[in-house]
């Protein structure tokens, strides 16, 4: 979900390395690569208007060089490359290759998709996080297949003798349009390779009129066939001769270390190959690397499993020993009673609280969660002869590369990271230590080995979603209105993961959902309290806005209950009209982050999120008279640049349990491309953001995680999901600038459940998970 | 030793028989389609057929299954489909996948002894398969089309 920070950030699109000599995409054999070297920003013409992204800040930023992206065999299949990782989106391995085949005008059915490893010298900017593929790659890819298609034409003209403008490329095929003649594609994929690089000027983008993909929702994710039939490659499914199983055993508290191990019924396990100690390092600040502990290795990932848990084991546990969730939420719940860190102030709010009428506060808690992909971590390295590779379902392939480099003190040329089919992502997979840990006990062994995490050791071994505590207080007026707004949050940082010493939530983690509150409140202060981490600490799916987006969102409802309007009106009274909200000059210094972009790509609309609340409400039915015991609640959140609202339909039972009839999302992303994979999204969002508000909690005893499985760490199943999750896309063109998909459904939906619990029961939700807090 | 069939053909193997199904089809095998996710049979991402019952190949071990024919998602169909796959792909089901084929076999094995299962007999008979993408309500349609072809 977000960003590393990393010292490249100088990197431009125009400073991208470009090869002299083009060997083909340097993956698969028999291609016929075409054309040359294309100078530095030759295409950066756009008959649309071109505009500036987050892109340019990304460490490599991103490449428009057809070469690198396409290439034509003489029988006409297309072949484009996937550069970022696919984990269920779409957006790698089908909508951004979508996109190039939709400017080169090519044939769908014709287009072959192969991963690119981790190269982002080559590709660009890999990290698939931070909801950014099609975000950043729009234009690129538009800018790769348009080259592509022009320099198709240019090579059919020379081919008949004709001018350019007389040839048009259409679904496959150049015409001459004086005679009517055709060439196909891989007729003239030789001839275009000699062809001299288009001008920039000469570059035409398709008038969205005759799209035959983009928008239209018509193609399917390129892996559908093999995944029904188990042929799709994941993280573990990558077999070399001579591979060697081997599970972890880690310190149970993080921080704590091996003392002593005694091997000796392990060892007897048969398929049991060896034990010894795997190298760690005790957070916080120590990145991605491993935890270390015990591992075993074995013939197969089963008597792994088996040997570990013969191992007898001595640990230090370290400054964590005495971890308690109990005792941790005290403290983040005090931190939040005073004042805090100000990390936004606008208008005069203590004298606004003063002067008013009445004033409102509330506090609410969510627990801390993780991710549990359905595939666990898991990763195969062979390291040998001064060479590392790794085939591992990541989230960043160069991001691993460079840290396997590191580990092992390798040149980054002397490491490949394949990236295989991801599991599942949702932020774990940003982090590679499963890859280190991988890589490490090869270099040891120097035979193939796979590490495999079991649930329990993703449950307890994550880098967790940390708890957060938050206040809430509103001054209303005289006239029922609220003008004053004072809002703190305490949770552990994502940055105690890079450095030490680390007691605040940082820039990113304020800038998701607290100090970007869009409300016309003329006093506005946001508050950050003191937490210190005691377990790693990452980013999950939409990361701080989760917490954030339900605070502010129940307690909008509170505020209608409180002032007797309706929650729909008072939202949006809240938002107010439609207008750019810009608190960047009252927000601390260095304490703002549009997710990246450039502000004037991506402002914060008013107009757009009650754009979004009013169709998710109109859909919805919002008003209507519903069964007894059912409710309806409503939230919307911007995220990732993106304007999400989400209405529920809950129907409570006298024993408090909990059906979902109904969801309407309202999405307004901007220019889509997709628009079949962003219904997906949502109705993903719609379960995730369930399973998130009933169950989601881990807790830690003595340090140690208590939940393992999925029996005491519980997933929503299809039994309790929601019945209809409804999918509104708000329609845009080109000019609305395309923004994130993957994250933006989670934040309103936990709201909008306990807004309708609310009004189907009266009970009012300030704390995460739900659990039996409506069982009566 | 153990005999067993696997999608048709017969292994004997002198593996651990207190092995787990799902490592010898996997690790063994490599017939990787089927899934790790758990290993407790509380995920549903590891299920096969044995004579024709879905059952979770991690709570299982070699031992159980001698003389048995096991199916997993490579051999459900020799072209790859079966009523139950072709509907995954028409309802375009998945996003990361990865639970799929569990997702699969279950729903072959209810459609094989119930082939008109009504809308809870579907939630019912899947709710042992988590998908952590959250495809349940195209799961559910394609469950539907697979069994009355609407
Ligand atoms: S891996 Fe077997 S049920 Fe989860
Ligand atoms: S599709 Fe990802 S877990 Fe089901």
């Amino acid at each position: 979900m977000i960003f590393v920070p990393r010292k490249e950030f100088t990197h431009k699109i125009e400073n991208v390395s470009r090869r002299g000599l083009l060997k083909g995409l340097g993956i698969g054999g028999g291609l016929v690569v075409m054309a040359r070297l294309m100078p530095s920003g030759a295409l950066a013409a756009d008959m649309h208007e071109k505009y500036d992204t987050g892109a340019t800040g990304m460490p490599h930023g991103t490449v428009n060089d057809p070469h690198v992206f396409i290439a034509i065999a003489p029988n006409g299949t297309v072949t484009i490359v996937a550069a970022r990782a696919e984990m269920g989106t779409g957006a790698a391995r089908t909508s951004l290759p979508m996109i190039i085949a939709e400017e080169l005008d090519a044939d769908w059915s014709r287009v072959k998709i192969v991963q690119g490893p981790g190269d982002e010298p080559r590709y660009g900017n890999q990290d698939t996080d931070g909801s950014r593929s099609v975000r950043h790659f729009l234009q690129p890819m538009r800018q790769c297949g348009a080259a592509m298609r022009l320099m198709l034409e240019m090579a059919a003209a020379k081919h008949w003798g004709v001018d350019v403008s007389q040839v048009h490329a259409s679904n496959h095929e150049i015409v001459n349009a004086a005679n009517g003649k055709k060439l196909g594609y891989g007729d003239v994929a030789a001839a275009a390779s000699a062809m001299p690089m288009p001008a920039v000027d000469k570059l035409t983008f398709k008038d969205p009129a005759n799209y035959r993909y983009i928008g239209k929702g018509n193609v399917s994710i390129v892996d559908l066939h093999d995944i029904t039939v188990g042929k799709a490659h994941y993280g573990g499914d990558h077999r070399l001769p001579g591979q060697v199983f081997a599970v972890i055993a880690r310190p149970p508290v993080t921080g704590g270390k091996l003392v002593s191990f005694d091997a000796t019924e392990a060892k007897k396990v048969p398929g049991v190959i060896k034990v010894m100690e795997a190298q760690g390092w005790q957070p916080p600040g120590t990145k991605f690397a491993p935890l270390g502990g015990v591992a075993v290795i074995a013939k197969s990932t089963g008597a792994a499993i088996k040997g570990r848990d013969a191992l007898k084991i001595v640990w230090d546990d370290g400054p964590n020993k005495d971890f308690d969730s109990v005792a941790y939420r005290t403290q983040l719940e005090d931190a939040v009673k005073a004042p805090g860190e100000v990390v936004r102030n606008e208008g005069d709010v203590d004298a606004a609280f003063k002067s008013a009428a009445k004033v409102v506060t509330r506090d609410y808690y969510t627990a801390a969660f993780v991710h549990t992909p359905m595939e666990p971590p898991v990763a195969l390295a062979h390291v040998a002869g001064g060479k590392a590779e790794i085939w591992a379902p990541v989230q960043s392939p160069w991001g691993t590369r460079e840290d396997i480099a590191k580990l092992l003190d390798l040149p980054v040329d002397k490491v490949r990271v394949n990236t295989m089919l991801l599991g599942g992502g949702f932020g774990r997979k940003s982090k590679c230590d499963y890859a280190q840990e991988a890589a490490l006990l090869s270099k040891a062994l120097g035979v193939p080995v796979q590490v495999q995490w079991t649930r329990e050791d993703d449950v307890r071994h994550s880098f967790n979603h940390g708890e957060n505590a938050q206040r809430i207080e509103a001054a209303v007026d005289a006239n029922n209105k609220v003008v004053g707004w004072r809002h703190r949050s305490a949770a552990p940082s994502i940055l105690s993961t890079f450095k030490k010493g680390v007691d605040h939530q940082f820039a990113i983690e304020v800038s998701m959902g607290l100090v970007d509150v869009p409300f016309a409140i003329p006093n506005i202060r946001c508050e950050t309290g003191a937490a210190v981490a005691h377990s790693r600490i990452g980013w999950f799916r939409s990361v701080r806005n989760i917490p954030h987006g339900f605070a502010i969102q129940s307690f909008v409802a509170e505020m209608a209950h409180e002032l007797g309007k309706d929650p729909k009106d008072m939202l949006l009274e809240l938002i107010g009209p439609p207008r750019i909200v810009d608190p960047r000059t009252q927000i601390a210094k260095d304490m703002f982050w549009d997710y990246g972009e450039p502000w004037d790509s991506y402002p914060i609309d008013a107009g757009r999120l009650r754009g979004v609340a009013e169709l998710a409400a109109e859909k919805a039915g919002w008003g209507k008279t519903l069964p007894p015991g059912h409710g309806m609640g409503i939230a919307a959140h911007r995220s990732f640049v993106t304007y999400v609202a989400t209405v529920v339909q809950v129907a409570v039972d006298d024993k408090g349990n909990i059906t979902v009839p109904q969801v309407d999302y309202a999405i307004d992303c901007g220019f889509h491309v997709n628009p079949e994979r962003i219904m997906s999204q949502c109705e993903g969002g719609s379960v995730m953001g369930m399973t998130l508000a009933k169950y989601s909690a881990i807790t830690f005893k003595n340090g140690r995680v208590q939940q393992g499985n999925f029996d005491d760490y519980q997933m929503l199943r299809i039994n309790e999901s929601p019945k209809v999750t409804n999918v509104h896309i708000v329609p845009a063109t080109y000019d609305v600038h395309a923004s994130g998909v993957g994250e933006p459904p989670i934040p309103p939906f936990a709201p909008a459940l306990c807004n309708a619990i609310f009004a189907a029961t009266g009970k009012r939700v300030r704390n995460l998970p739900i659990a039996d807090q409506l069982k009566t | 030793m153990i005999t067993l069939r696997v999608n048709g053909q017969e292994h004997t193997t002198s593996a651990d028989p207190s092995l787990p199904l799902l490592w010898f089809l996997r690790d063994e095998l490599n017939l990787t389609g089927t899934k790790f996710g758990c290993g407790e049979a509380l995920c549903g991402a590891c299920t096969v057929h044995i004579d024709g019952e879905a059952v979770r190949s991690c709570g299982i071990v070699l031992s159980d299954v001698s003389g048995k024919s096991v199916v997993t998602i490579e051999g459900l169909d020799a072209h790859g489909d079966h009523p139950v796959q072709k509907a995954w792909r028409a309802v375009n089901v998945p996003q990361c996948g990865y639970c799929q084929a569990g997702q699969i076999m279950q729903a072959s094995a209810l459609l094989a002894k119930n082939p008109k299962p009504s809308d809870s007999e579907i939630d019912e008979a899947m709710s042992g398969n988590i998908c952590r993408c959250g495809c349940y309500q195209r799961i559910h349609t394609a469950v539907r089309l697979a069994a009355t072809g609407v």
